[in-house]
């Protein structure tokens, strides 16, 4: 292993060369371990206390207790999970999207994609009244068409700009948060009050069908998003000068946007929309590592672990109901935001 | 027809490394340049001159490939630009856009490092050739002592070279640089032109640049281009094309051609502006 500078290292296993940052390997397992313990609390606790070795157990097969084993596998393993896949979509979505529009509030809450999915799945629950799987399939639809449009939108000459993105986005934004603020009105009492609490963001009464969608969701995309991120952070320095590197620019661009909508919306239809982990996770990822790389794994891990904290917060504070999360990470993001804005001489 | 005898003349001695033949290029419903011909010399340095949009930098890019013509094509090597593979073209030909934004807070050594993105592949990120084509990168354009500086802390020439460095770490015969010298001062500007000149001449790579200054292009030019309003007006080498005729009708000054004491180039004294803006407006006199 040759040393090529501080912050990167070179690994040559016969014919190959790959290089390795020990700093972002560092951060990524250790935010991993941090997440998996608040997990395994966050399994624990509860009016039923089911300790970390009855969990190993339970897990194992080998528990006999079997409401514990019920408590386990099908409320707060399901709760537990979506928490952690949830954080991890939005982060790497967020990390995508900042990226491309080379702007920290170029995050997918902001431009108008998770808005976007929110109002598939109030259409969904307010005029359907369908169950978590139709909200789920809505969402990534309402998610994708809107994507779709602001792309179409943004678009000139089949080249899409940065800034235009972010602020076709915003647009779009405003107008779906006005349609859904009207679905709301309109509907029927009872189902407008579902969907506002679907819209708070909860992840209690979690399933596995909602686990299961985020959570294939990032196990197959996340991988794409790894493999095209050093030409995406060709790409912020100027698509000229990334296509003359050999960037295939609209493509690795398209790509990466549609893999990121497709996280945002997955994580929406599992949990509602969750404010500002897309806009927090990877700002902070990128502090833990060094400059000029996007940090998808690192990204990763600290959206997950910034969930399941929030989530932990939900439920041992002594507020006697459960707090919708997307409430609770609105209020701590809220806070970052504008700690971010008043530091930042470029925004 | 002296464009095609020079043209031929040149042809014998330096074969063109990149050509653009008829080529016609418009943005949105502006039409920049049409049926436009245009041979690079293997080996020289071409400077094109013009007056502010007259197409310079399109044609750059129409060149790079970044831009595709609606007729003509661009030849590389005699075989059509788009027929490479994209990262095969980044290896034989780099560009250097007039703005390109630095990542906050990346370094110098990690800038540069990028311009190898073209020679490298998913198993193999990061060779001894690699290694070495930044060292020397950084060696050239003098910004070796730089390297663990980050591109916030440097002045508008260092960052100037940290590109040009970028460029050179992409190993590329050939060059295309889109004002190179502009917001630097004058000695960052004549180091950056002699850094192109020992480029082409100890490394023998060909070199294309859209210069302002016309005393700077007749200087550093082998082949001078000169442009106005989407049309190649002359192309040669500066001593036989530069004249005060040429000059009027490219920049509507009139002009004064001397030859330079120094080095014995010509040397353009600019008068007086003539008065008549491109678009036919009367403004002076």
């Amino acid at each position: 292993m040759s040393r090529l500078r501080s912050s990167v290292w070179v690994w040559a296993p016969g014919r190959c060369s790959l290089r390795l940052c020990p700093r972002s390997m560092a951060a990524a397992t250790v935010l991993s371990l941090l997440t998996l313990a608040g997990l395994l609390v966050s399994l624990s606790v509860g009016q039923v206390e089911i300790g970390p070795d009855r969990i190993v157990r339970i897990l194992a097969g080998t528990d006999p207790d079997a409401m514990a084993r019920r408590i386990l596998l099908d409320i707060r393993l399901p709760r537990g999970l979506t928490a952690v896949f949830v954080g991890a979509a939005l982060a790497v979505s967020g990390a995508v999207f900042q990226s491309v529009s080379r702007n920290a509030l170029g995050s997918p809450d902001l431009i108008g994609f998770t808005t976007g999915a929110a109002s598939g799945a109030i259409v969904q629950i307010v005029f359907f009244r369908s169950g978590a799987a139709g909200v789920m399939v809505a969402a990534v639809a309402g998610g994708l068409l809107t994507a779709v449009v602001v792309y179409a939108l943004a678009a000139r000459r089949r080249v899409v700009g940065s800034y235009r993105l972010v602020l076709v986005g915003i647009g779009m934004g405003s107008i779906l948060s006005a349609l859904n603020g009207l679905m709301l009105a309109k509907g029927a009492l009872d189902n407008a009050i579902m969907a506002n609490l679907w819209l708070a963001g909860s992840l209690s009464a979690r399933n596995w069908g909602h686990v299961v969608p985020v959570m294939l969701g990032c196990i197959l995309l996340i991988p794409v998003i790894v493999l095209l991120a050093r030409q995406l952070s060709l790409v912020e320095m100027g698509d000229d000068l990334a296509a003359q590197l050999g960037v295939r620019v609209e493509r690795v661009r398209l790509v990466m946007v549609l893999c990121a909508v497709i996280l945002a919306a997955l994580a929406t239809g599992a949990a509602g929309p969750i404010a500002f982990i897309a806009l927090a996770a990877p700002q902070l990822a990128g502090r833990l590592t060094p400059a000029g790389r996007l940090p998808v794994m690192v990204a990763a891990a600290m959206g997950a672990l910034l969930m399941v904290i929030a989530d932990l917060i939900g439920h041992v504070l002594p507020l006697g109901v459960s707090l919708p999360i997307g409430r609770l990470t609105g209020v701590v993001g809220g806070l970052y935001l504008i700690w971010l804005l008043s530091r930042s001489r470029t925004l | 027809m002296t464009m095609k005898r020079e043209d031929m003349f040149l042809e014998d001695r330096h074969p063109a490394v990149l050509r653009g033949e008829s080529l016609s290029v418009s943005y949105e419903s502006r039409r920049v340049f049409k049926g436009l011909d245009l041979s690079i010399p293997e080996g020289q340095i071409t400077v094109i001159v013009g007056p502010n949009a007259c197409g310079k930098s399109s044609l750059l890019r129409t060149l790079s490939r970044l831009l595709v013509p609606e007729q003509g094509q661009v030849l590389l090597r005699d075989r059509e630009i788009h027929r490479y593979g994209s990262r095969e073209v980044a290896r034989i030909l780099g560009l250097l856009p007039q703005s390109s934004s630095a990542p906050a807070g990346i370094c110098v050594a990690d800038l540069v490092a990028r311009g190898r993105f073209p020679h490298q592949t998913l198993l193999r990120q990061w060779t001894a050739a690699d290694e070495q084509a930044v060292a020397q990168a950084m060696q050239a354009t003098g910004v070796h002592s730089l390297a663990d500086a980050t591109l916030e802390e440097l002045s508008g020439g260092q960052r100037q070279r940290v590109w040009l460095a970028m460029l050179l770490a992409q190993e590329t015969p050939v060059m295309l640089l889109d004002e190179p010298t502009t917001w630097l001062d004058i000695c960052h500007q004549l180091e950056v032109l002699e850094l192109c000149r020992r480029l082409n001449r100890e490394q023998g790579r060909t070199l294309v640049m859209v210069l302002h200054d016309l005393n700077q292009a007749a200087r550093y030019a082998d082949y001078l281009v000169a442009m106005k309003a989407g049309e190649i007006v002359a192309a040669g080498a500066p001593e036989r094309i530069l004249t005060a005729e040429l000059v009027e009708r490219v920049f509507s000054i009139r002009a004064r051609i001397e030859t330079d004491p120094v080095t014995g180039c010509p040397w353009v004294l600019p008068i007086a502006s003539v008065g008549r803006m491109d678009d036919g407006r009367f403004l002076k006199e």
